[in-house]
């Protein structure tokens, strides 16, 4: 057996200097919450099918080109077809996708009962190039095993020996590697992985008039169904946030040596948030997202969606053709995404540290093919006008009911998001009631801080 | 201290075993089990995503049970009780997901069924819990296990609880489950020392429920395992190497189920190579 191939692992974990604090912040979309909302969020497409593996990586870096350096550890040597830029665009296709999403309905007149609500997704969207400077073809024990030029990209697969070889002769290629990148590196190292490294071709990138650095996709056989995080939280400071899109045929994907968690959805909130200036949707999601992970000590994956890309209910955009599914890899789709083997999605969302995530991100395809979807829900009340009311009895429970709802809707706004309780209740036009001591119980046992509800 | 010095000390200034004492250790250690399965599953239902609805449960626990009453029944058994299919039922909604609702309780059905009809030497050769994991992730559609659902502080716990259990000596012939640990911890340790890896990654694969609902509930389960001490640590060193094999060479998830599954006919094997006494749960 192919040694390298038993122990291969996969790859993705970019070495990538610590990109400035990527400007991607472009405004919030109100009917959506992308990753875009996560400033320094890593942004990686897989597709698994069997042991074959295609890996689309996002960069966001906005450093100076000359000092950009991406080290992956890939599980065998890959040649230049297995080397792709993938279109920048379907990174914003599928996060438009797969976003958390908010969904409003109407309350039926009670004064003039009507069919059930139908459904409405909210509106509106706002929318030195180096390669000849290698030295020696094998020096401190470091072999270059291929080199080529893919887009904007010089690439070099190196296998090493040692791996304080490996970081020596990258600092003396010119390759800027954070200092102590050898202790991480050693373990990929023992596995006889062997190494992808690419740094920017200037002129090739100023030839291609793009702002942005390209995406790189690679694809590979491996049996290993992991993504190695360790490498980039070599110069971490805080928490580092990853959205992870996985392609797959039979079913969900969860991680194996992490828990992975659905976040809290599917509940009503108010519906102040889809016109108020400061509490968006946008805002309401990342500040629900830093309270969860606050929670779960950043000690979890979090799901945010899981659906056949064939269909969406509601879309918070549409689903990706089968042309744009077979460009990030997953090209077992031929023609129509609703025939053949299906696509299904599952986003991943990590914030993670170095000590919460000592190991690699290993996962496993599950046989679940329950859609899942991360949907907040606005119920726009009804309005009513008691003396102009022909059935003034339905009207009064109505109105009963509308002020328990609307409470409710302010205390899971302040428990998933641990904004402050009196702040929602001024903007959302609602009184202050407590708690019961049943409910404050239920909401302490799932670790729900109580003080901020019921003061 | 020398061990033989407290050894003497022992035997010498033991007290004597209250009633409450003597109580406790007469009680099947079956009870025991039941008691943290409960527990455990309770706090993973309220507190953890464990994603297994009321209804799987409920099926489940009825399809086992049912089980359980039509062998006894058909077989004329006497002195056969409901406690160890209470164990099966609980280990399987604790292990067990499925995106149906027949998945739980046929699997229920299946291995308890396993445990009439596949005998040798007058045990069962099957854990029925592992044996029921086992068929539905090879043959049901639909049935998957989550290892990582447990999260660090629960597996804390339970280490917690399981080591305490120990102390408390309630379930006999627990060696199996230790050395089965110390085996596979080594390997584990072995491994992340080769890598050059930190040693958090080894804290981090010990803080792993799977592992520790396994060790001793599963492969601890004393009608399946060889009567002889010297052969369950042989047992439990094989189990620890397949699984090892299985996770970190092979990389195919749930290596410790399938490794127990598939080590589990070496059991009749090693009892005629080294016979032993055969274990009966009610304490004399």
């Amino acid at each position: 057996m192919n040694r390298n191939h038993a122990l291969g692992a996969l790859a993705a974990a970019a070495l990538a200097l610590p990109a400035a604090n990527a400007a991607a912040f472009c405004g919030f979309y109100v009917g959506k919450a992308d990753a875009a909302l996560f400033n320094d969020a890593s942004k990686v497409v897989m597709v698994r099918d069997g042991e074959r593996t295609v890996i689309n990586m996002l960069n966001d870096y906005q450093g100076e080109l000359s000092e950009f350096a991406m080290v992956v550890p890939v599980p065998h040597v890959l040649n230049k077809e297995d080397v792709k830029t993938p279109f920048r665009a379907l990174f914003d296709r599928i996060d438009a996708y797969s976003a958390p999403r908010l969904a409003e309905y109407y309350d039926p007149d009670p004064c003039h009962p009507v069919p059930a609500a139908e459904m409405k997704m909210s509106a509106g969207r706002m929318a030195s190039n180096a390669t000849s400077d290698l030295r020696a073809r094998e020096e401190h024990g470091v072999t270059v095993e291929a080199q080529y030029t893919v887009g904007p990209y010089d690439i070099v697969i190196l296998g090493a020996e040692q791996s304080d070889g490996l970081e020596t002769w990258l600092h003396e290629n010119g390759y800027r590697i954070p200092r102590g990148a050898s202790k991480a590196l050693a373990p990929y190292i023992r596995q006889q992985m062997k190494f992808f490294v690419a740094r920017v071709n200037l002129d090739a990138h100023a030839k291609s008039g793009e702002r942005f650095l390209a995406p790189l996709q690679f694809s590979f056989r491996s049996e290993k169904f992991m993504l190695p995080i360790r490498l980039g939280m070599i110069n971490a400071r805080g928490p580092q946030d990853l959205v992870l899109w996985v392609l797959t045929k039979k079913g969900r994907v969860e991680a194996t040596n992490y828990r992975t968690v659905k976040l809290p959805a599917n509940v009503e909130i108010p519906p102040y948030i889809k016109v108020d200036a400061t509490h968006t949707f946008g805002a309401f999601y990342k500040a629900l997202f830093d309270e969860q992970a606050k929670r779960e000590q950043h000690r979890v994956v979090f799901t945010e969606y899981f659906w056949n890309m064939a269909w969406c209910d509601p879309c918070a955009a549409n689903p990706l053709s089968a042309q744009e599914l077979a460009n990030l890899g997953a090209d077992w789709v031929r023609g129509d995404t609703r025939r053949g083997a299906p696509v299904l999605v599952t986003r991943l969302h990590v914030r993670y540290t170095p000590e919460t995530f000592p190991e690699d991100l290993a996962f496993q395809e599950t046989a679940d093919r329950q859609n899942w979807q991360t949907r907040y829900v606005l119920r726009h009340p009804a309005k009513v006008d008691l003396d102009k009311c022909v059935n003034t009895e339905s009207a009064q429970r109505y109105l009963a009911r509308l002020s328990e709802r609307k409470e409710r809707e302010v205390q899971t706004l302040a428990s998933l998001t641990g904004w402050d309780i009196h702040g929602i209740r001024s903007r959302a036009g609602v009184e202050g009631t407590d708690l019961s001591p049943l409910a404050r119980l239920w909401r302490w046992l799932q670790g729900t801080p109580t003080q901020n509800i019921a003061k | 201290m020398t061990p033989v010095a407290s050894d003497a000390a022992g035997q010498r200034g033991a007290p004597p075993p209250t009633a409450l004492r003597r109580r406790i250790a007469g009680l099947d250690p079956r009870l025991v089990q039941i008691a943290f399965l409960a527990a455990l599953l309770g706090t993973g239902v309220l507190t953890r995503d464990f994603s297994l609805r009321i209804e799987q449960m409920a099926a489940c626990f009825a399809a086992g049970l049912a089980t359980q009453a039509i062998g006894v029944h058909a077989l004329g058994l006497r002195r056969v009780g409901y406690l160890s299919a209470l164990v099966t039922c609980f280990g399987l909604s604790v292990l067990l997901r499925a995106d149906s609702l027949w998945v739980h309780p046929l699997a229920a059905a299946v291995c308890l069924s396993a445990k009439f009809v596949l005998r040798v030497n007058g045990k069962h050769l099957f854990n029925p819990t592992n044996l029921g994991v086992v068929l539905a992730l090879a043959v049901l559609p639909g049935a998957w296990v989550s290892p990582g659902q447990w999260g660090s502080d629960l597996a804390i716990a339970c280490w917690a609880v399981a080591l305490g259990g120990i102390v408390a000596r309630r379930a006999r012939r627990l060696d199996i489950g230790l050395a089965f640990l110390g085996f596979y911890l080594l390997e584990l340790a072995l491994r992340v020392a080769w890598l050059g890896q930190s040693w958090n990654v080894f804290l981090h694969q010990l803080q792993s429920g799977a592992l520790i609902l396994f060790a001793f509930f599963m492969i601890s389960d004393p009608m399946t395992i060889p009567s002889r001490g010297a052969a369950r640590v042989v047992f439990a060193a094989g189990v620890a190497l397949l699984a090892f094999v299985w996770q970190y060479v092979l990389y195919i998830p749930n290596a410790l189920i399938w490794s127990l599954f598939l080590c589990a006919p070496l059991v009749p094997l090693l009892d005629r190579l080294l016979p032993g006494e055969m274990y009966t749960w009610r304490a004399r």
